[in-house]
């Protein structure tokens, strides 16, 4: 007889619990390591060579545990030393680099001595040091879909299992498919994607669908500029994203899935190809999931960088091999999708949040979140933020919370300009609404949008009419050019900011703007063209004095269109003898002046910002402004101009 | 979009050549579906580095569809590249953060120190300039990729000493390769 789901799921779990034992057991130091694309980037590899090298030199057994990412991209690269017989308990250390690898290895390790100015705190509530948990970087945060994020190491499958991977799936295994639909939609999960469409509603719509063969597809089609939350689930925890797409398939009947990631992410998609190799090894995919009666497998399916791809139809059309241009519904894919058969397509953090609400229970996710928005969001908080990373935080928590309490509020004593939510088809919120509530509703009525989740804070210094140019020219070039309005419409909208940050502004141009950016909405297809104008329109009705500047004064308020500013050297302040602007310009624009203080050559300056970083706090002598004729003009005396010139 | 040039006639290396011959033999364990159009290109764009005029046309008698119809496929992706990169491709990110935080000023830097635009590769093939749209690690903003290696918080003043690094490993990489095939054999 083969064995049912329950039975088969205990073999992996004694098995995974044994293996776990082998270090929970023992006392060997255990060094956690994050070594997910952020990590690397910050230099972790670096990190684990260091450790390596200096244990094998000091001949200190320990255990190398490469992890996720925990979120806490600010401390990157981010190290938990668990050494038990030094009696500390596990010790976060962030910014650790080679050097200070080296330097744990041997002083904590071998000596014991943890070094406690270096650590951020402990994992664990203790006696000795504060942990971690007490700060409301971490407090505030309310971990469901990212909870192993960070504990695991994701290219081993026992690691998550012994984490609770997959117990979500034997229990739905024994359940009728209408009674998880059910479940789901009690739950009121809404679609991550940025929509917010009832899932539940979605998976009754697919599993009725007419039609012998189904497909699940998992959209990690992360094209927006900023936000990368799809990224770290896939590179962290896998095994929680592959559940909820077998959970789907029993759920809806289908019987093969495809992932979409972006070929860009070249680390999700290893990890994820070899969790779906040992998920076929052990039983998880393949003919008869843990003995029940599913036939399901998963493949990976790298996309090649459109952000239109991300809009459901489009995914489509790429999958066949086509350009991904959207197409009109209905027929809905979940009617008619992949090849002309019924399709599912389900964000990323929309199916990891499945296997949370059954292990839980739709109640117990109900009571997270606010009414309308059931359970967590994740966000990436980028830009002028002190803490920046990936937060998970309850629906409805206020945007004020989220920066200031969460990230830190905004480093260097400036001021809060603006957050940018939803990246380019999202949209500016401004201090007047710090205080709303981040969920589907509220966030679609303030004018900006959940979308993916990439949160961008701006302080004083941003100005927002380069914002909007910025994404402007994304969309714009993302455009699939399908409808007129959108091909087109962007490419107006484009020219006329493009106009405003070079000082060409002409009168009625605001007017045109709005006028432009209404009809585009209206005149699009698809989500890249109905949302597309939204930077824009958010920024007219939020921060129309910005706007006004740029078009009567040619004047930016952020000081950030360069050819609307200036900078020049303020001789008051400029020390005689200090190099410090002149050694750092990378166009030779700055001069020195008879009384050998320094000038700036305008004719030759690229207004990059250098001579302002690097000249001295004590002098503070060059000065930024706006408009450019505001800047004093200092002739370059003529043998300097000589030299410049030989 | 990587920029799209037919007319310049480029010669294919030896490499090059070796990985056309062998390209058919992939293609044919890939099948004849549509829907493999693009995992093919993926496919030559990982061995070739570039999609070549003659892998298109491989490619296109293989699924018996209009070697336009594959340049419609390819030109409308991102991933995709027409001309190869330098040996050293440079990629500065453009992602919000990084935009807010001056990745413009970054890539400026470069075109200008290496004299080429963004898209471009050098003469002599040693760098290649690209701006991608974010590469993921935002609180390290602004970002540039040289070769293997990213370089977070980057400041326009240290684009030079960047390439100056490259161009040094180069010429010492040279220096003692030169000593090496004058050391008589053992």
């Amino acid at each position: 007889m083969i064995p049912g789901p329950q039975t088969s799921y205990r073999r992996l779990r004694d098995e995974a619990e044994r293996r776990r034992r082998q270090w929970t057991e023992s006392t060997l130091p255990q060094i956690h390591i994050g070594m997910a694309t952020c990590g690397i980037a910050a230099g972790a590899q670096e990190t684990r060579a260091a450790f390596e090298e200096a244990l094998a030199q000091l001949g200190v057994a320990a255990r190398i545990h490469a992890v996720g990412c925990c979120g806490h991209c600010y401390a990157e690269p981010v190290v938990i030393i668990d050494h038990p017989e030094s009696g500390f308990p596990p010790i976060f250390y962030p910014e650790v680099n080679a050097g200070k690898a080296r330097m744990l290895a041997k002083l904590f390790l071998k000596e014991g001595d943890p070094r406690l100015e270096h650590i951020l705190g402990a994992t664990v509530a203790n006696e000795m040091i504060p942990a971690v948990m007490e700060f409301p970087r971490f407090s505030l945060e309310r971990r469901l879909v990212m909870e192993r994020c960070g504990r695991i190491d994701p290219e081993d499958i026992y690691d998550g299992i012994a984490e609770g991977g997959y117990s979500a799936l034997a229990d739905a295994l024994q359940r009728q498919p209408e009674d998880l639909i059910a479940e789901i939609s009690r739950s009121g999960l809404r679609g991550r994607g940025g929509a917010g469409f009832a899932t539940g509603r979605k998976w009754a719509l697919a599993a009725g669908a007419a039609g012998a063969e189904k497909y699940v597809i998992c959209n990690a089609d992360e094209g927006d500029p900023g936000a990368y939350m799809d990224r770290t689930l896939l590179e962290s925890d896998p095994h929680r994203i592959l559940e909820g797409m077998i959970i789907c398939a029993h759920a809806v009947g289908a019987s093969r899935g495809i992932i979409y990631v972006r070929a860009e992410y070249p680390l999700a998609v290893r990890i994820l190809t070899r969790a779906i190799e040992k998920c076929r090894e052990l039983g998880l995919l393949g003919r008869g999931v843990l003995g029940a009666a599913l036939d399901f497998d998963i493949e990976v399916f790298q996309g090649s960088g459109a952000f239109v791809c991300g809009e459901e139809t489009a995914l489509i059309r790429s999958i066949e091999g086509f350009r991904g241009m959207p197409f009109h519904r209905p027929p809905y894919p979940v009617e008619s999708g992949l090849n002309g058969k019924p399709t599912l397509i389900n964000n990323v953090k929309t199916l990891a949040n499945v296997p949370v609400i059954l292990q839980n229970g739709a109640e117990a996710f109900r009571a997270v979140g606010s009414e309308r928005s059931p359970g967590t969001a994740i966000f990436s908080v980028v830009g002028s933020v002190v803490h920046p990373g990936l937060v998970e935080v309850p629906m409805g928590t206020s945007l004020r919370t989220l920066i200031f309490d969460i990230c830190g509020g905004i480093p260097k004593k400036k001021k809060f300009k603006a957050v940018q939510i939803g990246g380019p088809s999202g949209g500016y919120l401004s201090e007047a609404h710090l205080d709303t509530p981040i969920d589907f509703d509220s966030l679609a009525q303030a004018g900006a949008m959940m979308g993916s989740g990439g949160m961008v804070v701006m302080d004083e210094d941003a100005c927002l009419v380069d914002v909007s140019r910025y994404f402007l020219d994304f969309t714009q070039k993302e455009s699939c050019g399908k409808c007129t309005f959108c091909r087109i419409g962007t490419r107006h909208l484009l020219a006329i900011l493009e106009r405003l940050t070079q000082g060409q502004g002409r009168e009625g141009d605001l007017e045109l703007l709005q006028q432009l950016s209404e009809d585009v909405k209206n005149g699009s297809l698809c989500g890249l063209g109905k949302t597309a104008p939204n930077p824009v329109l958010t920024s007219l009705r939020y921060f129309h004095d910005d706007y006004e500047a740029h078009v009567k004064e040619k004047r930016c308020p952020g000081k950030m269109c360069r050819p609307l500013i200036a900078y020049y050297i303020d001789l008051e302040k400029c020390a005689r003898g200090c190099n410090a602007c002149e050694g750092c310009c990378p166009v030779d624009a700055v001069f020195i002046t008879p009384d050998r203080k320094r000038g700036i050559d305008l004719s030759k300056c690229v207004k990059c910002g250098e001579c302002l970083v690097a000249c001295p706090p004590q002098y503070d002598a060059v000065r930024r402004v706006s408009p450019p004729h505001l800047a004093p003009v200092v002739e370059r005396p003529p043998e300097e101009k000589k030299e410049a010139q030989s | 979009m990587a920029s799209f040039d037919l007319s310049e006639n480029r010669q294919l290396t030896t490499e090059e050549i070796a990985a056309l011959d062998d390209l058919k033999v992939k293609l044919d364990s890939m099948g004849r579906e549509r829907g493999k159009l693009i995992p093919m290109l993926q496919l030559i764009q990982e061995t070739m580095t570039y999609l070549a005029p003659e892998a298109i046309r491989i490619v296109s008698e293989h699924l018996e569809i209009s070697a336009s119809e594959v340049y419609g496929v390819a030109t409308f992706y991102n991933q995709f590249r027409f001309n190869p990169p330098g040996r050293h491709p440079v990629k500065v990110c453009l992602g919000t953060a990084c935009h807010v935080k001056g990745g413009e000023i970054i890539l400026e830097n470069f075109e200008r120190k290496l004299q080429i635009k963004d898209g471009q590769t050098t003469p002599d093939r040693e760098f290649s300039i690209d701006r991608v749209a974010c590469v993921g690690c935002c609180a390290l903003a602004p970002v540039a990729i040289v070769g293997e290696s990213l370089y977070g918080k980057m400041q326009p003043s240290k684009v030079e000493g960047i390439v100056l690094r490259v161009q040094i490993e180069k010429e010492q990489q040279q220096r003692e390769k030169r000593q090496h095939d004058s050391r008589p054999p053992d």
